[in-house]
């Protein structure tokens, strides 16, 4: 309409401006990050060629492009890893008093937010999540961990009254390919701040932030042997679990790994937290402030392309409110930028690999099969690399496969309720209770739900908010034990 | 997208999270906007300025500078778009009509006793005439904060509503001022009344008082907006108004625009900025885009 007043008068003035306005690509610069050929694993305070002699390729799932190659650590790798933190923690660090413990851990959380660039660029390129958000959640919520547990390392007795704590001793820990870089910071700072030394190994997908962190914590001069970082596959990861001088074993990752982990220390007396999957509601209720809600629901579910194991993926709306919410949803949807995740503009970023998108679209392929009504923007998608549409789902009922498993991909379903008491009863009817998420503007319906819910956390008018000061953990075969907070030091005491 | 069932004649509010809010509108300051889009969008908001004067002190001479500045933003820089509208008092509109001759860049005028609108509704109506019969395009009037704060919802439907008759062709803008009605619930509630009473644009402040034009409140205000279309298929302008004086808040509020209605209202027909200071600071970004070097703000004439 406004075309017609487009033409510039003879001085060439325009009355009117008309545009199509798209932005334009704002990558952040990588220039300044070089990587190296290979990377060896960091075993007692020093980059060490592996004992297998195998190096496996890491690729940027954002084009395919192999990034370099890693360490493939074998059980003689692990056992030199796991003889290196034992011999750490019982000449060095279990003598150390909690206060000189402390300044150690404060150093690493410095030199993160000194590196927190750097370290949000290797973790996009490697991972494949938005540099948004490495930039804004990721790196600075890892420092967080690190500066909050350092907090506590002179403070243990007091933390726990009229106990006497004592450390574990060598802690493996096996962390998930979704926030390589955080997941590492909420695992060694706890340990480290109670008094334990580390064996830590990155998923196969991700392992170069985890690598980058190995720097700075040999920049700290944290003692040689109290954090050892070593990479490679499940082989790896089994044989850390199975170390007879592991005394204690924290996994974050698929239930179905965890089942495995469980059944293996049956029987010995390692301690053991597992962090596992999950199936979250995010309920929308009919007086909800609707528009904060449908932000809640992408926030809920896009974090991170659904990557998050307490993502709300199963959505439940009110249905007064269902057709506007969904309406809403949609036009939001479109309005996504999905893209290479090293463009500061991009709000849906690569998935992590090529076995985890078809993982996805199996999924996607079984919710058509099954009935239920899918919607996708209809936006242009990157030529390489791995990436999925946001995906919504509606006429989703409690029995369809993709209302029950956990996809761990940008796709949300999204039913309709009544009652509370019926909404309460479909939240809790799943084998899963990681996290759970409730929009209402009436305060005593958020009490009501959150103590009948049976979900470790449960965010009310907001989804997917961490704090380093807050215990998060699950329910069911969601796992046990508690990351964060004073629950999350508790986990490495005795 | 799909229709949404409704009656037009429903009021729809919904409550607001102001945290919700704040977070987006953090997110949306985010946006990197870099070269060809940011040229783009330094020229859409210059064509988007209501450039205002709104003083007591105001001179016929000073309307009449601000006239020609509106038509010649920088004349050193060939094919700038000009700004939208001038904005004066009712008795400064003869002189703008006469400055502005049949230039294509319109006239808002306050009215209604702006900016505290403490005045009889025999008053305000006059005042809007006033405006209109000399040659006023587009009145900016402001509402009852007192009434609506009192709950008398009706009174300042019917207010506007009258107004909205007085102007007859001119384009109504009504000013909520925001920065008095303390709430986002309340900014919420006010845009719907306004819109339902007729109002063409929803503005946020009359930049008497502080605080003005907030992103929170804009975002808030583009919400009601897009439900308001959402219903009745009828598209309102925004204008914020008060504390948008650099080109990085005027983007940030295009995108917002941009994502929260769509590029439909990325135009001055249905969006619009009140402002007297970010002409010139817009300008300096645009030279600076083609130089790579900015240039000291003597160089561009003040007003």
């Amino acid at each position: 309409m406004a075309k017609k007043n487009n033409a510039s008068d003879k001085k060439g003035r325009k009355e009117s401006e008309n545009i199509n306005w798209e932005y334009a690509a704002a990558p952040e610069s990588t220039a300044s990050l070089k990587f190296q050929n290979k990377y060896d694993l960091f075993i007692n305070g020093e980059f060490v060629k592996p004992i297998s002699g195998k190096y496996f390729k890491t690729i940027n799932p954002a084009n395919e492009k192999v990034l370099c190659e890693v360490a493939h650590a074998n059980e003689k790798d692990v056992d030199s890893a796991v003889k290196a933190a034992k011999i750490a923690y019982t000449n060095v660090w279990s003598k150390l008093s909690g206060a000189e413990r402390g300044k150690y851990i404060y150093r690493i959380a410095r030199l993160m937010q000194e590196r927190a660039r750097e370290l949000a660029i290797v973790e996009t390129l490697d991972s494949g999540k938005t540099i948004r958000e490495s930039r804004d959640i990721d790196i600075p919520l890892a420092a967080n961990h690190f500066f909050y547990y350092a907090g506590w390392a002179d403070k243990i007795q007091e933390a726990f009254p009229n106990k006497k704590m004592e450390s574990l001793g060598v802690a493996g820990q096996i962390i998930p390919w979704n926030f390589p870089l955080l997941m590492a910071a909420w695992k060694i700072a706890p340990a480290l701040a109670a008094g334990n030394t580390v064996v830590l190994k990155p998923a196969e997908t991700t392992p170069l932030s985890a690598l980058f962190l190995a720097q700075i914590i040999k920049d700290a001069e944290l003692p040689a042997g109290v954090v050892n970082i070593i990479t490679g596959f499940g082989d790896t990861g089994a044989a850390i679990v199975n170390h007879p001088d592991v005394d204690k074993v924290a996994f974050t990752g698929s239930t179905a790994v965890g089942k495995l982990i469980q059944k293996s220390l049956a029987g010995t007396d390692k301690k053991v937290t597992l962090e596992l999957g999950g199936k979250s509601a995010n309920i929308i209720l009919e007086d909800a402030p609707i528009d904060q809600a449908v932000e809640g629901i992408v926030n809920g579910i896009f974090f991170n392309q659904g990557h998050v194991c307490c993502a709300g993926s199963r959505v439940f709306v009110q249905e007064g409110i269902a057709e506007k919410v969904i309406a809403k949803l949609k036009f939001r949807l479109d309005s996504l930028y999905i893209g290479d995740p090293i463009d500061k503009n991009t709000d849906i970023g690569a998935i992590n690999s090529k076995e985890q998108l078809e993982t996805i679209e199996k999924y996607i392929k079984i919710g058509k099969q099954e009935g239920a009504e899918i919607y996708q923007p209809n936006c242009e998608m990157p030529k390489t690399g791995f990436y999925c549409k946001p995906t919504l789902f509606t006429d989703v009922s409690q029995s369809h496969t993709i209302a029950q498993e956990e996809i761990f991909g940008p796709v949300v379903t999204i039913q309709t309720f009544r009652t509370i008491d019926e909404v309460i009863q479909k939240a809790n009817n799943s084998p899963y209770g990681l996290a759970a998420g409730v929009w209402t503007d009436k305060g005593s319906r958020i009490f009501n739900l959150t103590t009948k819910l049976k979900a470790g956390v449960v965010w009310a008018n907001t989804y997917n908010k961490f704090d380093p000061t807050s215990p998060f953990g699950g329910y069911k075969e969601s796992g046990f034990g508690r990351e964060g907070g004073l629950h999350g030091l508790g986990a490495y005491l005795k | 997208m799909e229709k949404i069932q409704y009656k037009p004649s429903e009021f729809y509010v919904p409550p607001i999270d102001k945290v919700g809010v704040e977070e987006r509108v953090a997110r949306i300051q985010t946006r990197s906007i870099k070269n060809e889009s940011k040229a783009q969008a330094l020229r859409l908001a210059l064509n988007m300025i209501d450039l205002t004067t709104l003083e007591g002190k105001d001179t016929p001479g000073k309307v009449q500078q601000m006239c020609y500045k509106a038509q010649h933003l920088h004349d050193a820089y060939p094919n700038l778009p000009t700004v939208a509208a001038v904005c004066v008092y009712p008795t400064m509109v003869a002189v703008a009509r006469k400055a502005l001759g049949n230039s294509k860049v319109k006239i808002a005028s306050v009215s209604t006793a702006f900016p505290s609108g403490q005045a009889p509704m025999k008053i305000k109506l006059e005042d809007t005439k006033f405006a209109v019969e000399n040659g006023a395009d587009e009145i900016d009037m402001v509402i009852s904060r007192g009434k609506f704060l009192a709950g008398e919802h009706n009174f300042v439907f019917d207010e506007i509503a009258a107004i909205k008759e007085a102007c007859k062709k001119a384009r109504l803008k009504v000013i909520l001022e925001t920065g008095e009605l303390v709430t986002l619930d309340n900014v919420r509630l006010a845009s719907e009344i306004a819109m339902h009473a007729g109002a063409d644009f929803i503005k946020t402040s009359t930049g008497k008082i502080q605080p003005a034009a907030t992103m929170q409140v804009t975002y808030t205000m583009l919400c009601a907006i897009k439900d308001f279309y959402d219903r009745t298929g009828k598209m309102i302008g925004m204008k914020p108004a008060g504390g948008i004086s650099t080109s990085k808040l005027a983007i940030h509020n295009l995108v917002m625009v941009k994502e929260v209605l769509g590029n439909a209202w990325l135009t001055n027909e249905w969006f619009r900025f009140g402002a007297s200071s970010l002409a010139n600071d817009v300008l300096m970004q645009i030279l600076k885009l083609e130089s790579g070097k900015y240039q000291s703000s003597d160089y561009f004439s003040i007003d």
